[in-house]
């Protein structure tokens, strides 16, 4: 299977809706965004993910006209709207954005917070009526026009402000970790909710987020921030197989990251070596010390020694299990080495605590990272 | 005012006016110019402007003219040492920290007892103390001192008749024309802070801490002593500095008591510099380290209050159980029912009696009864123009206070200048200056051109501003810094400006707490009277003079009527205030 294949055409000669151009934020002598470049195309999908305090949130902020970008340049379509000497105020930026704490104002009614943006727009009173009626019916709240959030649910509060933020038809759609504050349940439902709309109206969106199964289920493209940098952006899929830094591999789902040096033949790892020819190194010249991830997926559990001649088949023992319901959690440790390696094997796949067996790795799926 | 400057901006430019299409183009093109004159630099160059003309020109004034000589205008100390060589300023220094020292210790000793029945025993009728509390504290300190007058003055007053014909004696029992007495009424009137201080934290302490010791083998009494109140010390010791600096600062009390009981004292030593030959620089200079008092204290307090370590404190807290009294609870009842007899109920019934008598002297008899002191009130033009002044000018002060409060505290909290620190400072400036001083600086600044206001309404309107200023600030303050910042950014990104934002989502929203701080203001202020005293001319005369002159005339009747006319009107204020913004407003902790 080609996985570029599952990542969305891009036409590399259209001009970006949005481009961020190494762009720089700093607090004092604090660096929370550290010369970004960034573009995302119109009606694409690209979330921002990384750990708190990586940045994301910042950019998001510089984007929506918020914050002003220390150095660099902020284009909207080719015009700059954002650089160090000047910044169009976030009021004439044509966009719109979805916060954390919802904003919703518990002065207006629904109806009113909805139909906000459209009165400045200075439509006339038909046409907005007829447009929040919409919008709500979109979102499935076309019965609670007339009420105030108080009356509502957390769920529905965001809703309104989904609402509220799609009516006026943006440029450039912003939500900050906009279901962190939902319940678990909720939150999952809110992340198709979210995609949908996307699928609907094709908002240039950028989406802020923490949680990675938020941003895989809703991105076209995911940036994976760390330290104010972007380490890495792809498609969900990619990102998760072919992942090119250490810690887009440990961020993005579990991993086993596992030190080894190479000698032109093989890599030595504790315990165990596998010939060089085996790795997906990303064009990479592989030299001296050398990190490897491998998903606990992508790790086979043999109770019987494979053919004599696989030498991707390792004697491990296995140290610990746990039942999780939807898989096993086992660690295992290759013969006479300290590594602790984690594998997660169907619920059929029973193996005790004690035993010797041998572990087959998928090389297709190991992945070298810096 | 405050609409002026906002409506324009509905007009102004809009991005998406025409079409809230996304419509690639060029609009975004107007990236603002540095230079470009935003609405917000007039605002709070404005603020800053009218605050220099409160608090710094009045401060700044009273410093130099404190080191300013009275003929030629050069540097001297000589206004030190006309203000410190007499023995009997002296004296007068030293009796003002001995009195809020008594004070502090008796306000404790009536309200930690209290604070600990209400807050944590299973006493009955905690109701009717915590509403008597807040009578307390709404009562005007020195007309509490007037029915203290009435009950015992040394021959006249109510208690010391019914000591003498139950005994015999020819002496009374209590001559609140005292040291002993100044110190009781004060504290009658002050203990209150104290105990809304100490309410609230006890409130807060987790009944668990209690039972970890009960279950260490701890008896409850040793608890209380050992656990409960070194946990709410430090609210104690804040409770105590704020009371102690009131005290210091007191005029009211002192003129009506200290000054016929001939005990001086520093408030009333600075009146005397203003009797004639006037000589402000040196009550500038007699002043300056009262000021210096009190900047002091507040910073003790700010250590105090601000040290880490009672966990119970910061974190949510546990389940309270009240803890069982058992038959005792009657007898704390009727501990704090005698400590609400003493600061409330005796001398409300001595004032209501004088209120409705001809001669307050003679007794209940129906011959006495009238509601002619009243009717006089009401008729008289003077004093209802009395009146009318007193409201006029507390609701202009609580206007004025709430809008300029409110725009600092949003150009401080949402950080639109560099140097909002400096603002806010500015804005709490008047905390550390009692209000004869405040007074004094205004004289000083504002009596003579080019600012001649001396004599206008308009001086006892900004006198008040400046003085009430920190309480409207902090609730303003308060209000802000609970409402998430996204509400009005939410506006922006959809296209309002951020004048916009303010009035359609942050005056609706913070509309309770802005209630809330216009009556806080307008309270204080319609009783206010160390500012007043040296602001009023005969044309702008308020209540609280006129109560003062009233007690010099020995007119107690019609000062009973006016004094309940006053607190009719406050207690109605608070009513309403209940009503509009919750029970809490009036004795939060703030």
């Amino acid at each position: 299977m080609n996985p570029m294949a599952l990542s969305v055409p891009r036409d590399e000669a259209a001009q970006p809706r949005l481009s961020l151009d190494r762009i720089t934020c700093k607090f004092g002598p604090y660096v929370a965004v550290d010369n970004l470049d960034l573009d995302i195309m119109p009606g694409e999908f690209v979330s921002l993910l990384g750990p708190s305090g990586c940045g994301k949130t910042t950019t998001l902020r510089m984007i929506a006209g918020f914050i002003k970008p220390t150095a660099g340049t902020i284009a909207m379509d080719g015009v700059p709207i954002s650089s160090a000497a000047a910044t169009l105020p976030p009021e004439r930026r044509q966009m719109s954005m979805i916060f954390q704490s919802y904003a919703v104002w518990p002065n207006m009614t629904i109806g009113e917070n909805v139909a906000f943006g459209l009165k400045l727009r200075r439509l006339d009173r038909e046409t907005i009526g007829r447009k929040v009626r919409e919008v709500l019916e979109t979102v499935h709240l076309a019965h609670l026009e007339d009420r105030y959030p108080a009356e509502l649910s957390g769920g529905q509060q965001q809703r309104v402000a989904l609402a509220r933020a799609i009516v006026i038809r943006p440029r450039v759609l912003l939500l900050d970790e906009p279901l962190s504050n939902l319940d678990a349940n909720l939150r999952e439902e809110m992340r198709y909710e979210i995609r949908r709309l996307h699928d609907a109206f094709n908002f240039t969106t950028v989406y802020v987020t923490h949680d990675q199964s938020e941003a895989m289920v809703t991105s076209d493209r995911i940036a994976v921030m760390n330290r104010g940098r972007i380490e890495q952006i792809d498609a969900p899929y990619i990102l998760y197989t072919r992942p090119r830094t250490r810690f887009v591999a440990g961020f993005i789902g579990r991993t086993n990251l596992l030190d080894g040096t190479c000698d032109g033949t093989e890599v030595r790892f504790d315990g165990f070596s596998l010939p060089q020819g085996a790795f997906e190194n990303a064009g990479r010249h592989l030299d001296g010390s050398v990190q490897l991830s491998i998903r606990p997926q992508s790790i086979a559990l043999r109770r019987v020694p494979p053919a004599e001649d696989d030498t991707l088949a390792i004697r491990c023992d296995l140290v610990e299990r746990a039942f999780l319901g939807e898989s096993w959690d086992y660690v295992v440790t290759p013969a006479g080495s300290g590594l602790r390696l984690r594998v997660a094997a169907v619920p059929s796949e029973v193996f005790e605590v004690g035993d010797a067996v041998w572990l087959v790795l998928d090389p297709q799926q190991m992945m070298v990272v810096v | 005012m405050n609409r002026q400057i906002l409506a324009p901006e509905l007009d102004g430019p809009d991005v998406g006016r025409g079409g809230a299409q996304a419509s690639p183009g060029p609009v975004a093109a107007r990236v603002r110019r540095p230079f470009r004159v935003d609405p917000w630099s007039l605002i709070w160059i404005g603020a800053t402007l009218i605050l220099v003309f409160l608090v710094v020109a009045p401060m700044l004034r009273l410093l130099i003219s404190s080191f300013q000589s009275t003929e030629t205008g050069a540097f001297t100390l000589e206004n030190y040492v006309t203000a410190y060589a007499s023995q009997r300023r002296l004296i007068g220094f030293g009796n003002s920290l001995l009195y809020g020292a008594a004070v502090v210790l008796v306000s404790i000793g009536l309200a930690v007892p209290l604070a600990w029945a209400v807050a944590r025993t299973d006493m009955p009728g905690k109701g009717v103390v915590r509403a008597t509390v807040l009578g307390a504290f709404i009562t005007p300190s020195y007309l509490g001192a007037i029915g203290w007058i009435l009950l015992a003055g040394p021959n006249a007053g109510w208690i010391n008749r019914a000591w003498m014909a139950l005994t015999g004696s020819s002496t009374g029992v209590f001559d609140v024309y005292s040291f002993a007495g100044l110190v009781l009424v004060t504290a009658l009137y002050a203990f209150p802070y104290i105990f809304v201080f100490t309410a609230d934290a006890l409130d807060r302490v987790s009944s668990e801490m209690e039972e970890a010791a009960h279950i260490l083998g701890m008896s409850p009494l040793r608890t209380i002593f050992k656990v409960t109140l070194p946990l709410v010390l430090p609210a104690i010791l804040g409770g105590s500095i704020i009371v102690f600096l009131d005290t210091v600062a007191l005029f009211g009390t002192p003129a009506v008591i200290a000054l016929p009981a001939r005990i001086n004292i520093m408030t009333l030593q600075l009146w005397q510099f203003f009797e004639f030959p006037v000589r402000a620089e040196a009550a500038a200079a007699y002043a300056v380290p009262l000021v210096l008092i009190t900047v002091a204290m507040l910073g003790l307090q700010r250590l105090i209050l601000g040290r880490k370590g009672y966990v119970s404190l910061t974190g949510k807290s546990g389940g309270r159980q009240p803890m069982p009294l058992g038959r005792l609870k009657w007898a704390v009842l009727g501990l704090c029912l005698l400590v609400c007899s003493l600061a409330v109920f005796l001398p409300y019934a001595a004032l209501a009696q004088a209120a409705f008598s001809r001669a307050w002297g003679q007794g209940f008899s129906f011959a006495n009864l009238t509601l002619g002191n009243f009717g006089y009130l009401f008729n008289e033009a003077s004093s209802r123009q009395i009146i009318l002044n007193t409201f006029t000018y507390s609701a202009a002060t609580a206007c004025v206070a709430v809008v300029l409060a409110l725009i600092v505290a949003y150009v401080v909290s949402r950080r639109l200048v560099l140097f909002g620190g400096v603002l806010a400072t500015l804005c709490m400036a008047p905390l550390v200056v009692p209000g004869i001083v405040l007074a004094i600086g205004f004289y000083a600044v504002y009596s003579s051109p080019p600012l001649a206001l001396y004599g206008t309404a308009a001086i006892l309107v900004l006198g008040f501003t400046t003085r009430f200023l920190p309480i409207a600030f902090a609730n303003c303050m308060a209000g802000l810094r609970a409402l998430n910042p996204e509400m009005e950014e939410a506006v922006r990104i959809l296209g309002g400006s951020r004048l916009l934002a303010v009035r359609r989502v942050v005056v609706p929203l913070l509309k309770k707490s802005l209630v809330g701080t216009w009556l806080l203001v307008f309270i204080p202020a319609s009783r206010e009277l160390s500012t007043a005293i040296f602001l009023v001319a005969a044309k702008t005369r308020v209540i609280a003079v006129m109560i003062l002159d009233l007690s010099e005339n020995g007119s107690f009747e019609l000062l009973a009527a006016l004094g309940f006319f006053l607190l009719g009107v406050t207690i109605l204020i608070v009513l309403i205030g209940y009503r509009l913004v919750g029970r809490d407003f009036l004795l939060r902790k703030s």
